[in-house]
C-alpha cells in the first residue's frame, strides 16, 4: 500500500541520490545506459466463450531490436494471463511478482484465483511507485464470476473494457478494434480479430514487429498459442548453411596463455544420508 | 501533435452532482485522455462507495480510483461498527481527510453525492487542495468552466427528480461539444429514499447545439446486423 504522509522510506524502494551526478554527466556529454523497452503492440478482447490476449514480439533497446521473438504474454495463473508494455524488466518483475502472490493466495484460500485479485495487487504496487515502474498492462482472464479484461497503466489506474489495446502499436491495434469488434464472437472470429490488429501494430509501428502470439482463455482451458503467425519470415537463407569450417578464416597470430592451475581438492569423504 | 502515451491516465471530465426535492442526480461523461489519446472512451466516472453514497471522480485517473478504494474500504468499516447506513456528511468528510492530508501528492476533484434519513439530499465537493463545501449543486472537471454562467442561469430550487436529470444531461452534453477532454457517453446515477438508479445516454441521443453536425452513417451500421449495442462495463 502506499506511504501515505510518510517521509522518504528509508530502505527499500527507489533511491534519487544520484539524479543530481546523472544530470550533470549528462551535460557533460555522457549518454545514460538505454534500457530494453518491448515498444510493442499488445490487445485483449472479450469473446463468447472468455477472453483472447494478443501480442507482437519484438524487444527493442533504443533503435535496436533487442530481442526478434520475445514473450510478451505472462502468466499470472492458470486462468489469468497478462500482456506487458514498457519497460521489460518492470512489466516481467511485476507480473512474477503477482503470480507468486496469487499463487500463495490460492493456497491460503484453495480457491482458483480471480481477476479482480491480480487488478488489485498490480495497481496498489504501480501507483505506490507513482508511475516509475513503467509497466502498461493487459490483464486477461476467466474466474468463476465470468470474462474479464483489464488495462492497467503505470501510475495505476485500470479500466475494464470489453476489448483493449496497449502499447506504441495501440493506435494502429485500436483502429482495427473499433471497426470490426462485436459482442459474442466466436473463439476463431476472434483470434483472427487479434491477429489483424497486433499485425496492423506490427505492419504500421516501428517498435513492434516479428511474430504474433495468441493466448485463448476460456473456463477451465487456457490454450498459448506462440507464434501463432509469423509474417516476418528471414527473406533469405543461405542454401549453404551458415556453418564456418576450420581453415576459412585467416589465422594471423596465436598467444597461448595457460590459466593458474589450482588444484581444487576431491571432495572429501562425504557423509552418508541418515533417515 | 504531442500524442505521449506515457502520459498520466488523466479524466479530463465534465461531472455535475445536483440536489433535487428528494435526493441527488449525479452525472458525468465517459472519456479518459492520455495526453491527446482517448484510452477509454466509455469510463465510469460514478463510482460506488456505499448503497446511498456515490462519487464522481475528476483530474489523475489513478488518484482518485485509489482514493475511492480507501474510501470505501474505511466507510465499511465504520458501517459495520455504526450499525446502520453511514452518512453523506461522513462519507465526504473521509474524502476530504485523505485529500487534504496527502494534497502534497493528490490531484484529484471529487464530488460525493448521496441520500440518507437524516438529511435526505445532499452533494459536498472537494476539489483540489481538500477543502469540502456543502453545496446545493456542484459542478467539476475540465469541462466545468463551461457551464458556470448555464447553471446561473439554468438552476433553481425544487427541482422535480426529472427536471434535475434532463438539466444534468444538458449540462454534460454541453460541456462535452465545448471541452476538448469531454466526450463520449453521460451516465447518471439518482439516489433517493427508494434507492439507486444507473441511467445511460449514448452520444448520439444527445441534442447537438450550435454547429455541431449530425451523426452520419457510418461503416459500424453497416458492418454489424443489429445497431450498434452500448459498451457495457
Amino acid at each position: 500500500m502506499a506511504r501515505f504522509a510518510a517521509d522518504v522510506p528509508t530502505r527499500g524502494g527507489f533511491s534519487f541520490d544520484l539524479c543530481q551526478r546523472n544530470e550533470m554527466l549528462l551535460k557533460k556529454g555522457n549518454q545514460l545506459p538505454t534500457f530494453r523497452k518491448t515498444g510493442t503492440t499488445i490487445v485483449g478482447l472479450v469473446f463468447e466463450d472468455g477472453v483472447i490476449l494478443g501480442a507482437d514480439t519484438r524487444a527493442t533497446e533504443g533503435p535496436i531490436v533487442a530481442d526478434k521473438n520475445c514473450e510478451k504474454i505472462h502468466y499470472m495463473a492458470p486462468n489469468i494471463y497478462c500482456c506487458g508494455a514498457g519497460t521489460a524488466a518492470d512489466t516481467e518483475a511485476v507480473t512474477d511478482m503477482v503470480s507468486s502472490q496469487l499463487q500463495l493466495h490460492r493456497y491460503a484460500t484453495g480457491r482458483e484465483s480471480r481477476v479482480i485479485t491480480a487488478l488489485t495487487l498490480l495497481k496498489s504496487h504501480l501507483f505506490s511507485y507513482q508511475g516509475h515502474v513503467s509497466a502498461a498492462l493487459v490483464l486477461g482472464g476467466v474466474d468463476i464470476t465470468g470474462p474479464h479484461l483489464h488495462t492497467v497503466y503505470p501510475h495505476g489506474s485500470t479500466d475494464t473494457l470489453p476489448f483493449a489495446t496497449m502499447g506504441s502499436g495501440s493506435l494502429a491495434a485500436m483502429a482495427i478494434f473499433e471497426s470490426k469488434f462485436r459482442e459474442g464472437l466466436t473463439r476463431d472470429e476472434g483470434i483472427k480479430l487479434v491477429s489483424e490488429a497486433i499485425c496492423s501494430g506490427i505492419f504500421n509501428d516501428l517498435g513492434s514487429g516479428s511474430n504474433v502470439d495468441v493466448c485463448v482463455i476460456t473456463r477451465g482451458q487456457t490454450e498459448y498459442l506462440r507464434n501463432h503467425q509469423l509474417p516476418n519470415p528471414r527473406t533469405y537463407v543461405s542454401s549453404r548453411g551458415y556453418n564456418f569450417l576450420k581453415g576459412h578464416t585467416e589465422v594471423l597470430s596465436t598467444k597461448i596463455t595457460p590459466l593458474k592451475s589450482s588444484k581444487v581438492e576431491a571432495a572429501a569423504e562425504v557423509d552418508e544420508m541418515e533417515e | 501533435m504531442d500524442l505521449d502515451l506515457s502520459a498520466p491516465h488523466s479524466l479530463g471530465t465534465t461531472i455535475i452532482g445536483v440536489t433535487y426535492d428528494g435526493g441527488v442526480v449525479l452525472g458525468a461523461d465517459s472519456r479518459t485522455s492520455t495526453g491527446m489519446y482517448v484510452a477509454n472512451r466509455a469510463s465510469d466516472k460514478i463510482t460506488q462507495l456505499t448503497d446511498n453514497v456515490y462519487i464522481c471522480r475528476s483530474g489523475s485517473a489513478a488518484d482518485s480510483q485509489v482514493i475511492s478504494d480507501y474510501v470505501r474500504y474505511f466507510l465499511h468499516q465504520h458501517t459495520i461498527q455504526l450499525g446502520q447506513p453511514s452518512t453523506v456528511k461522513v462519507a465526504a468528510n473521509l474524502v476530504r481527510l485523505l485529500s487534504y492530508q496527502n494534497k502534497n501528492m493528490l490531484q484529484m476533484g471529487i464530488i460525493v453525492g448521496g441520500w440518507d434519513k437524516y438529511e435526505g439530499g445532499q452533494i459536498y465537493s472537494v476539489p483540489l487542495g481538500g477543502t469540502i463545501l456543502k453545496q446545493p449543486f456542484a459542478i467539476g472537471g475540465s469541462g466545468s468552466s463551461y457551464l458556470y454562467g448555464f447553471f446561473d442561469q439554468a438552476w433553481k430550487e425544487g427541482m422535480s427528480k426529472d427536471e434535475a436529470e434532463k438539466l444534468v444531461v444538458k449540462a454534460v452534453s454541453l460541456a462535452i461539444a465545448r471541452d476538448g477532454a469531454s466526450g463520449g457517453v453521460v451516465r447518471t446515477v439518482i439516489i433517493n429514499a427508494d434507492g439507486t438508479t444507473r441511467n445511460f445516454y449514448s452520444g448520439d441521443s444527445l441534442p447537438l447545439w450550435h454547429e455541431e453536425l449530425e451523426p452520419h452513417n457510418s461503416l459500424l451500421d453497416i458492418l454489424s446486423s443489429s445497431s450498434p449495442e452500448p459498451m457495457s462495463t
